[in-house]
């Protein structure tokens, strides 16, 4: 399910493009909502003084998340071994589950929509979908 | 029983008269036959699905895109006992259609970016919130009558 075909590759570098330069909203808003409609995800978070969606610390996180996504899109042709050290980072210090890479993967997706509305076909969609399920099987690598 | 306040009970109406069924039901369906391939194991009889164009342009896609989100009228009629309200519904999908009810969660993320295309700014993170929580009431009931 995760290979990555040339045709997804692709379209992801193609609609990465556009994205360009939106990062930081991007990511902001997909952390904010993903504490807001996922509060299990807050857990993760218990050493931030303010828990709250729009919050500098999640306003942060949002942009730090959205950091390693863009690397993760240069390095779409090797993702094991281009996110090894991120894998490492959320395997042995971290310690985040693998089911929240589906939720904050969701929540990306509903703000590319939002921005997006004419881009984000169903094509491109499916395309990024692969990819961002393919950057959490490459952070999981080495949970065990 | 799902406790909703006055405010979640607000916006979820808000969201649904404001819909256009014609237009959402068969956007988030193609969306989801295209997204989750898998999912059109039950629409053998609906003809061509054999590309993402085809699926755009399928006439029984359209209509059924439409009947499924009507589906959510139910519960926004008896929101304090969705859970009844889709017994019926739930019963069919298992013993009838055998649905995965996976599949009800998977349409359900479609939905919501369906909207959250057409709402724009104004689908916030806390709007976001309480759809996604009828949603997943919704989903919860029709899962339920399986065994």
């Amino acid at each position: 399910m995760t290979t990555l075909t040339a045709k997804d590759k692709d379209a992801v570098r193609t609609f990465w493009a556009k994205v360009s330069g939106k990062e930081e909203d991007i990511g902001t808003d997909a952390v904010a909502r993903m504490l807001a409609v996922y509060p299990q995800t807050k857990t993760y978070f218990a050493h931030w003084k303010d828990l709250s969606p729009s919050s500098p610390s999640a306003r942060k996180h949002g942009i730090t998340v959205m950091k390693g996504v863009a690397d993760a899109v240069s390095k779409i042709d090797d993702l094991k071994g281009g996110l090894l050290t991120l894998s490492e980072l959320h395997a042995f210090t971290l310690r985040v589950d693998p089911a929240n890479f589906k939720i904050l993967s969701h929540c990306l997706l509903v703000v590319l929509s939002i921005k997006f509305p004419n881009d984000f076909t169903p094509e491109a969609h499916v395309a990024l979908d692969k990819f961002l399920a393919a950057v959490a099987l490459a952070l999981a690598e080495k949970y065990r | 029983m799902v406790k909703w306040t006055d405010e979640e009970r607000k916006v979820i109406n808000n969201i649904f008269s404001n819909l256009d069924y014609d237009d959402i039901g068969p956007k988030a369906l193609r969306r989801c036959l295209v997204v989750y391939p898998w999912t059109q194991r039950h629409f053998s009889s609906f003809g061509d699905l054999s590309s993402p164009a085809a699926i755009m342009k399928n006439a029984k896609v359209a209509a059924h895109g439409v009947k499924v989100l009507h589906g959510l009228d139910r519960a926004l009629k008896n929101m304090d006992n969705i859970k009844a309200t889709y017994t019926e519904l739930s019963i069919l999908h298992s013993e009838k259609l055998h649905v995965d009810p996976d599949n009800f969660r998977v349409l359900a993320d479609c939905l919501t970016i369906t909207i959250a295309a057409k709402m724009g700014d104004s689908f916030t993170a806390a709007t976001q919130a309480i759809f996604q929580k009828f949603l997943c009431v919704v989903v919860s009931a029709l899962g339920r009558q399986y065994h």
